[in-house]
C-alpha cells in the first residue's frame, strides 16, 4: 500500500496547513457519488479515526481510511496550475474511467 | 480536468457542487478579487500576474470596452471616453454629481428620473454600468481562476455608503451577472482579514489612507457581531497629496518655475511618488529629475526631510480620528486593535505617527492594498457554507440624525446620528392651539437646530385629532429604521387611536461630501444655532402667551380688570411685541416672564370666576 505526493503538492499542503493554524494532516479519501460513481475527498484532518492509515510523505501526514485506501492505493497527489486555475489532482492508477470533469471516477 | 481544493473536515463538496465564492474590493482607483482556496484567502492575479485592476473603463465608438490597465493607458489619448473614479458618482443624484463633477473632464447628462449619465462616444453611460464593466472583468478572472461559476460574491463598500449607493453597487453586480451574497463595509472586511472576528469582543479602529481618500472607522465587536460605531474621514486627502507636497519641495530645490507645464508636473509627481516609495525601505534616496530645459537635477532626500514634508498631512488625518472617537464616545485607550488599510499606510512614518496617536502597534502584516478583498473573500467563504461554525452578523449606523419639525421651525432629533440600525425611538408631542385637529409631521435629517438648515425628507399629516385644549392631545411619533436603512415614521394619537405613517429612504441621493458637510456645518454653527434655537423657542412661547392673553382679555377683561390693571397688562404685551421684532432671545425671554408676572393676578381671577360659574347652584355633596 503506498501513496505518493509530488513536491509542489507537499509544499502547498504544508503551506495551507500552516495558514489554517491547526490540524494533524491531510485526509484523502473517496466517497460514492458523482457522475462516475466515486468522488475524491481532500480535507484537512483534525483527528485520527480507528481505521485510518497514516503515510508520512515529504513531511506531510497523509491520512486515509481503510475503505478508501483500496481505491487510492498507488495514487499520486499533485498540485498543478492550468491557466489561472490551480489546485490538487489525483493521479490514480485504479481509476478506469473518469468523468470529463475529473471530480469523480470508476474503478 | 477539475482541480480540487482542500476542504474543512466533513465539508467535502459533491462533484460539481464546489461552493465557489469570492470577495471583491470595488475601489475608486483600483479593484481586486480574492477567493479562499484550501483554506487560504488570496487575491487573484490576471494572466500577467497583476493583482490590482485599475477601476478605469474605456469606451469605443463600436460600443466595445476595455477595462483596467489597457483602459488606463488610453486615458491620455482619449480622456472623455475613458471613465475613472466613477465610484464617486455611484448612486448619486444629478445635484450631488454637479458638486463633484467640476474637477473631472466628463460630460454629465441628466437623463430621466434624476439619474446622471456620462456622455461617451459609445452613448450615455451610467456610473452603475461603468462599475458593472469592472465587475465583469473581475468575474471573468474569477471564473478562469476557480474553474467554475462562483455561487456568490461579497462586495465591499465604504462604511459611509448610503442606501442608494449600496443599491447601485448591487445593481452593478447584477448587471455583471454576479450574485451578491452581501455587501460588506470595507473596514469590517479589513478586520475580518486579520481574524479579529475570532475575538469575543473589543474595539477596533480601521485607518484607511488610499491614494485620494481617507476613511476612518471604529468598529465594536461583541460576541462575534461587528457594529460600526462611527465613521469619519476626508474624501480629498491621500497619498496623492503627499506626492504633491514632495513635488513642490522638488520644484523649490531644483529651482523649477511655478508655472511648469503639464508634462513637467506629471513627471515631477511621478518622481515624488518614486522617492516616497523608495524611502519606505531605505533611509536615504538619491535621484535625478529632468528639468524643462532637458537638463537633469541631481538630488537626494532622507527620511527626516520626507517626514518634515508629510508630517502635517499625516497629522491632518488624526483630526477625523479624534472626531470619530468622540462620536463613538470612546477614549483612545479603549481602542484595542488598529488596522492599517490602503497603499499610503506603507509609508513607515504614517504607521509610526498613527501608532503613536492610538498608543497601539498597528496591524500591517497583510498587504494594505489587498486586505479588504481578502476579508471579503473570507466572509464569502463562510456565507456559501464552507465553514459552518463561524457565522457573522455585521451592523450599520445611520449617518445623520433623523428628527422632525417643531413649532417655530426647530428641528427635534429623534434618532441621533451614528445610532446602530435597526433602531426605533418614540417621542410624545402635543397640540399647540386650542381645538387643533390636525398635525403636520415634517421628517428632517441633519445636525443643525433649524429645519431650514436640515434636509427635508418627507411630510405627512395626522388628521382627526378631536378638538381639545392646547397641550391636551398626546401624539406619539415613532421613528423606526430597519436593517436596510428604510425609515418609517408613525404618528399615533393616544385618546382616539388615530394613526398615520409614512416610509422614507433617509439617505437617498445624499453624498458622502454632503454628509460630511452637514456634520461640519453643525460644528461650525453650533453657537449661532443655539442662539437661533433659543430665539425660536422664546418666540413660540411669546406668541402662545400673547394669543392666549388676547383671547382672555376679550372675554373677561371688562369684568375682571380695572382700567389701570388692564393698561399695565397691555403695556406689558406691547413691550413683548416690540422685543419680538429684535433677535435677542434673552430680551424676549425677560419680556415673556414680565408679562407672565403682570398677568398672574388676572389669570387667578379668571380661574376663580370660572370655578364660581361651575359651582353656582350646585350642592356641596354632589361634587
Amino acid at each position: 500500500m503506498a501513496i505518493s505526493v509530488t513536491d509542489s503538492a507537499a509544499e502547498r499542503v504544508a503551506k495551507f496547513l500552516a495558514n489554517r493554524g491547526k490540524g494533524i494532516g491531510l485526509r484523502l479519501g473517496v466517497k460514492t457519488s458523482g457522475c462516475s460513481g466515486m468522488a475524491y475527498v481532500i480535507e484537512f484532518a483534525d483527528e485520527l479515526g480507528e481505521d485510518d492509515s497514516v503515510f508520512e510523505v515529504k513531511g506531510v501526514k497523509v491520512i486515509i481510511d481503510a475503505k478508501s485506501l483500496v481505491y487510492l492505493d498507488g495514487t499520486e497527489l499533485d498540485f498543478t496550475r492550468e491557466g489561472l486555475n490551480e489546485g490538487f489532482k489525483f493521479n490514480n492508477p485504479n481509476a478506469k474511467d473518469a468523468c470529463g470533469c475529473g471530480e469523480s471516477f470508476n474503478v | 480536468m477539475a482541480l480540487l481544493q482542500i476542504s474543512e473536515p466533513n465539508q467535502s463538496p459533491a462533484p460539481h457542487q464546489q461552493r465557489l465564492s469570492a470577495g471583491i474590493d470595488l475601489g475608486t482607483t483600483n479593484s481586486l478579487v480574492a477567493t479562499v482556496r484550501s483554506g487560504l484567502a488570496e487575491t487573484l492575479p490576471d494572466a500577467q500576474g497583476r493583482h490590482l485592476l485599475p477601476s478605469v473603463v474605456h469606451y469605443r465608438e463600436d460600443g466595445s470596452v476595455s477595462v483596467g490597465y489597457r483602459a488606463k493607458s488610453g486615458a491620455q489619448g482619449d480622456p472623455l471616453n475613458t471613465l475613472s473614479s466613477t465610484k464617486r458618482f455611484l448612486g448619486r443624484g444629478v445635484a450631488d454629481v454637479k458638486t463633484l463633477g467640476t474637477q473631472l473632464p466628463y460630460h454629465f447628462v441628466d437623463i430621466h428620473n434624476g439619474m446622471p449619465k456620462l456622455r461617451t462616444i459609445a452613448g450615455d453611460i451610467s456610473p452603475v454600468e461603468v462599475s458593472s464593466e469592472i465587475l465583469k472583468s473581475l468575474a471573468q478572472r474569477l471564473r478562469d481562476s476557480l474553474g467554475g461559476e462562483p455561487e456568490g460574491v461579497v462586495i465591499t463598500v465604504p462604511a459611509y455608503f448610503d442606501d442608494a449607493q449600496r443599491q447601485a453597487t448591487k445593481d452593478a453586480a447584477r448587471l455583471a451577472g454576479l450574485k451578491v451574497l452581501r455587501l460588506l463595509n470595507e473596514p469590517t472586511a479589513a478586520a475580518v482579514a486579520y481574524g479579529l472576528d475570532q475575538r469575543t469582543e473589543g474595539v477596533i479602529a480601521v485607518y484607511d489612507l488610499g491614494g485620494g481618500t481617507f476613511d476612518f472607522s471604529i468598529l465594536r465587536l461583541n460576541k462575534g457581531v461587528f457594529e460600526v460605531l462611527a465613521t469619519s474621514g476626508d474624501s480629498a486627502l491621500g497619498g496623492d497629496d503627499m506626492d504633491r507636497l514632495i513635488a513642490t519641495w522638488l520644484m523649490q530645490q531644483a529651482a523649477i518655475a511655478d508655472d511648469a507645464d503639464h508634462h513637467q508636473m506629471r513627471r515631477l509627481l511621478d518622481d515624488a511618488c518614486r522617492i516616497k516609495e523608495a524611502l519606505t525601505d531605505s533611509e536615504t534616496f538619491a535621484f535625478s529629475i529632468e528639468k524643462e530645459n532637458g537638463q537633469f537635477w541631481e538630488g537626494a532626500m532622507d527620511r527626516a526631510q520626507l517626514q518634515q514634508i508629510i508630517d502635517p498631512l499625516i497629522r491632518k488625518t488624526l483630526i477625523p480620528c479624534r472626531r470619530a472617537l468622540s462620536d463613538a464616545g470612546l477614549d483612545i485607550s479603549e481602542v484595542e486593535e488598529l488596522v492599517m488599510v490602503g497603499g499610503s499606510t506603507r509609508t513607515p512614518r504614517v504607521r509610526e505617527l498613527v501608532g503613536e496617536f492610538f498608543q497601539r502597534q498597528p496591524h500591517i502584516d497583510i498587504d494594505p492594498d489587498r486586505v479588504v478583498a481578502i476579508g471579503a473573500a473570507m466572509q464569502a467563504d463562510v456565507l456559501v457554507g464552507n465553514k459552518q461554525d463561524n457565522q457573522m452578523l455585521l451592523l450599520d449606523v445611520i449617518p445623520l440624525s433623523l428628527g422632525l419639525e417643531m413649532m417655530g421651525g426647530l428641528a427635534e432629533k429623534i434618532i441621533p446620528r451614528n445610532t446602530t440600525i435597526p433602531a426605533a425611538r418614540a417621542q410624545e408631542f402635543t397640540t399647540y392651539k386650542d381645538g387643533q385637529t390636525a398635525m403636520v409631521i415634517h421628517v428632517v435629517q441633519g445636525e443643525r437646530e433649524l429645519v431650514s438648515d436640515c434636509r427635508s425628507l418627507s411630510r405627512f399629516e395626522l388628521r382627526g385629532i378631536p378638538p381639545m385644549a392646547a397641550g391636551a392631545a398626546r401624539v406619539r411619533v415613532t421613528f423606526q429604521v430597519d436593517a436596510d436603512g428604510l425609515l418609517s415614521v408613525t404618528a399615533h394619537e393616544a385618546t382616539t387611536g388615530i394613526e398615520s405613517s409614512i416610509q422614507v429612504k433617509p439617505s437617498y441621493g445624499l453624498g458622502e461630501e454632503e454628509v460630511a458637510r452637514m456634520i461640519t456645518d453643525s460644528m461650525a454653527h453650533a453657537r449661532e444655532d443655539m442662539d437661533a434655537r433659543n430665539l425660536r423657542e422664546q418666540t413660540v412661547e411669546a406668541n402662545r402667551v400673547l394669543e392666549a392673553l388676547q383671547a382672555a382679555l376679550a372675554m373677561d377683561g371688562e369684568q375682571l380688570l380695572s382700567v389701570g390693571e388692564r393698561a399695565t397688562i397691555e403695556a406689558s404685551m406691547q413691550r413683548l411685541r416690540d422685543r419680538l421684532k429684535g433677535d435677542d432671545w434673552t430680551a424676549v425671554k425677560a419680556a415673556v416672564s414680565a408679562l407672565n408676572h403682570n398677568s398672574t393676578e388676572f389669570a387667578a381671577r379668571r380661574m376663580n370666576a370660572s370655578i364660581q360659574i361651575a359651582l353656582a347652584g350646585q350642592q356641596i355633596d354632589k361634587l
